[in-house]
Formats: structure tokens, sequence, C-alpha cells
């Protein structure tokens, strides 16, 4: 094995994400000496992988129509977990079309084929 | 001043125990062997020579080098081979360090990375990447001209050398296209990050000049 993939223990609790699921990611947040949990749910509209610094993009549309995206690296340790609540049918691997869709439009059609959820 | 000579072997990401990605340049420094110490009486400077990278076989290295360090065995021949205190492997690499007036080191002497702490700093010298024949752009960030107005042909062109019958010439050190890369580069103040004694391995914060595999030297920071 690679010395470089050594140095970073991966997390084995990471679900195999794949674009267009809808996840929520549970987050650490430092607040001076105060640790809090924040959740981010989300489109998965793109994975990166990369070994230990694999990191995914996980869109939403806020209020007022605002979209936001977030990247996670997939290893943090600060992210508490990841939750798979949909999978999506999707045809490509980076959906970055959702971006010019607004409402009806930004729907993905739920994948009934069940894939592997784990690892 | 302290150092190893290494190899680089990537550049990864880790994690501090707060959870922050810290973006580390892996370097394997060391094991390193001190093969001669140079003196003023001798050598009119004072400086270790270390050696590092054991050859696959001691055969590999010329019969000069073996000599140097002190794999030769003395026979009726040649009765007073130099040999050196303890085990020296068949080193293909020899770097030089000044020595500092607190520093002491003995012929033979191994070096390993637990030389450096976590969070100290150090410089790294390297051989950068070659870059061949470049052109200005590239080499000297010149701007290249303008894209727009009626413009062809003079996009990555460099403008003007000088001025015209006076002086008559262009300056000499006039920044010009020509060779880029392959030279010695240092990047100073690094933070280490990493320090794996048992494999030899050193970790600092960003990157270091040169290619993957290439030949590195660490030392204790210039900077204060």
């Amino acid at each position: 094995m690679n010395v470089l993939d050594t140095l970073t223990p991966k997390k084995t609790d990471r679900p195999r994400l794949a674009p267009g699921d809808t996840v929520r990611v549970h987050t650490l947040i430092v607040e001076g000496d105060r640790e809090r949990v924040q959740v981010f749910q989300g489109t998965v509209i793109r994975i990166r992988s990369g070994g230990v610094n694999a990191n995914f993009t996980v869109r939403r549309v806020a209020s007022h129509g605002v979209g936001v995206e977030r990247t996670f690296l997939l290893h943090s340790p600060r992210i508490e977990k990841v939750e798979v609540m949909r999978s999506s049918k999707t045809r490509r691997a980076q959906l970055y079309y959702l971006r010019d869709l607004q409402g009806k439009a930004a729907r993905l059609k739920e994948r009934s084929t069940v894939v592997a959820t784990e690892k | 001043m302290k150092g190893l000579i290494g190899r680089k072997l990537g550049m990864t990401q880790v994690f501090t125990e707060t959870g922050e990605a810290v973006p580390v340049t892996v370097i394997e420094a060391g094991p390193c062997y001190v093969t001669q110490v140079r003196t003023a009486e001798n050598d009119g400077y004072e400086a270790v020579q270390l050696g590092f990278g054991p050859a696959k076989k001691a055969a590999r290295l010329s019969k000069a080098e073996r000599g140097h360090l002190g794999l030769l065995k003395s026979d009726e021949k040649h009765p007073e081979r130099k040999a050196l205190p303890g085990e020296v492997p068949a080193v293909q690499h020899l770097r030089e360090l000044r020595i500092k007036a607190d520093e002491s080191y003995t012929a033979g002497q191994k070096l390993t990375v637990e030389l450096f702490q976590l969070g100290e700093r150090v410089d790294v010298v390297g051989t950068s990447k070659g870059r061949g024949f470049a052109g200005h752009v590239k080499r000297h960030h010149f701007m290249g001209g303008p894209r727009t107005h009626g413009q062809s042909d003079r996009l990555r062109r460099s403008g003007s050398v000088g001025p015209g019958t006076t002086p008559g010439k262009v300056h000499k050190n006039k920044r010009m296209a020509g060779h880029m890369g392959v030279e010695r580069v240092t990047t100073q103040n690094l933070q280490v990050v990493l320090v794996d004694a048992e494999r030899n391995l050193i970790g600092v914060k960003g990157p270091v000049p040169g290619a993957n595999g290439g030949l590195v030297l660490v030392t204790e920071t210039r900077k204060k």
C-alpha cells in the first residue's frame, strides 16, 4: 500500500454515496470552546474520489430560493455521520445542471432498485 | 546545522486533533550516516558529510566511493584502508552541511528523523521540476500581448527588449525565454506536522520543490 494513504485513518462508517442521493450530513461545529452538531441536508451533486482526500458536494435550496452548496471531506473527523435519505436515478456523475433549474424542474426521480448502501 | 537527506514521496492531507485538514508533503528522510567530518585544519572549513540511500548492491558504487565509505577491507597490498566505525551501508548520495559551534559529529554516526520534533520549523532544499525551454510568460511572469483590439500573433510575446541606437545593444541579464527549472530551490520555514520514526517519515506543511521521488535536503530553518 502506498505510504501516503496510510497516514490518515479512513472512516469506515461512511455510507457509499452516489450522485443524486439526498443526504443529511452531521457536522461538528466548533464555537470557541463549545462544540455542537449541525445538520446539512441536500442533494449530492458531485463525488470526488482520492483515497483519504475524497470529498463530495451537497446542494440544498435555502430560503428565498437561494442555492447553497457545501463540500465535505468524506473522511474528516469533523463529520460525525452521513445519512442517506433517498437515492435518485441519474444519468450523469456531476449534477451541475441542477444549478440552473428551480422548483419542480429540479426534482430527481427516485431510484427503485436498491443499491448497496453500506460499504 | 542539523539536517537530513531524504526523498520526496508526495503530498496528501492529514487531520489535526481539532479536525482541520492540513496539506502535507511526506518525505522519507534518513537514516543518514556521517561519512566524513571536515575540519578547519584539514579542509579549511567545518562541515559534516552525510550519506543517504543504500544502493541495491555495494558493487553498484565505484571502488573509490566504496573506499570512501570504508567498505573495502584491508589486505596485504593495501594494509591501511580506511574504516568507518559503525555500520555504514553503501550510500548513493552525499551532501555536506556546515557545522555550527555547538554541534559535534563523529564519522559513522547514524542520524534519523528523531532529529526533528513536531511543530519545529525546517527548510527544505530540492531540485525544481524541469520546464525545458520556457517562454517569457511562464519563466518571468510577463503579461504577454493584448488579446483583443485587432491584435494578432502577439499573445505570448515579450514586447520591446530595450532602447534603440543608444545603447545599441540589449542589456545584460535582460529577462528572456530560456531554460527553466532543474535548479536548486529552497523552501523556508515549513512546519513539521508529522514524524514517523518507524518508517523514517517526516511530514511538512505545504509543498516542497521537485518531483515526487526527488532528492531533498531537510535542515533546521534559517528563519527565526
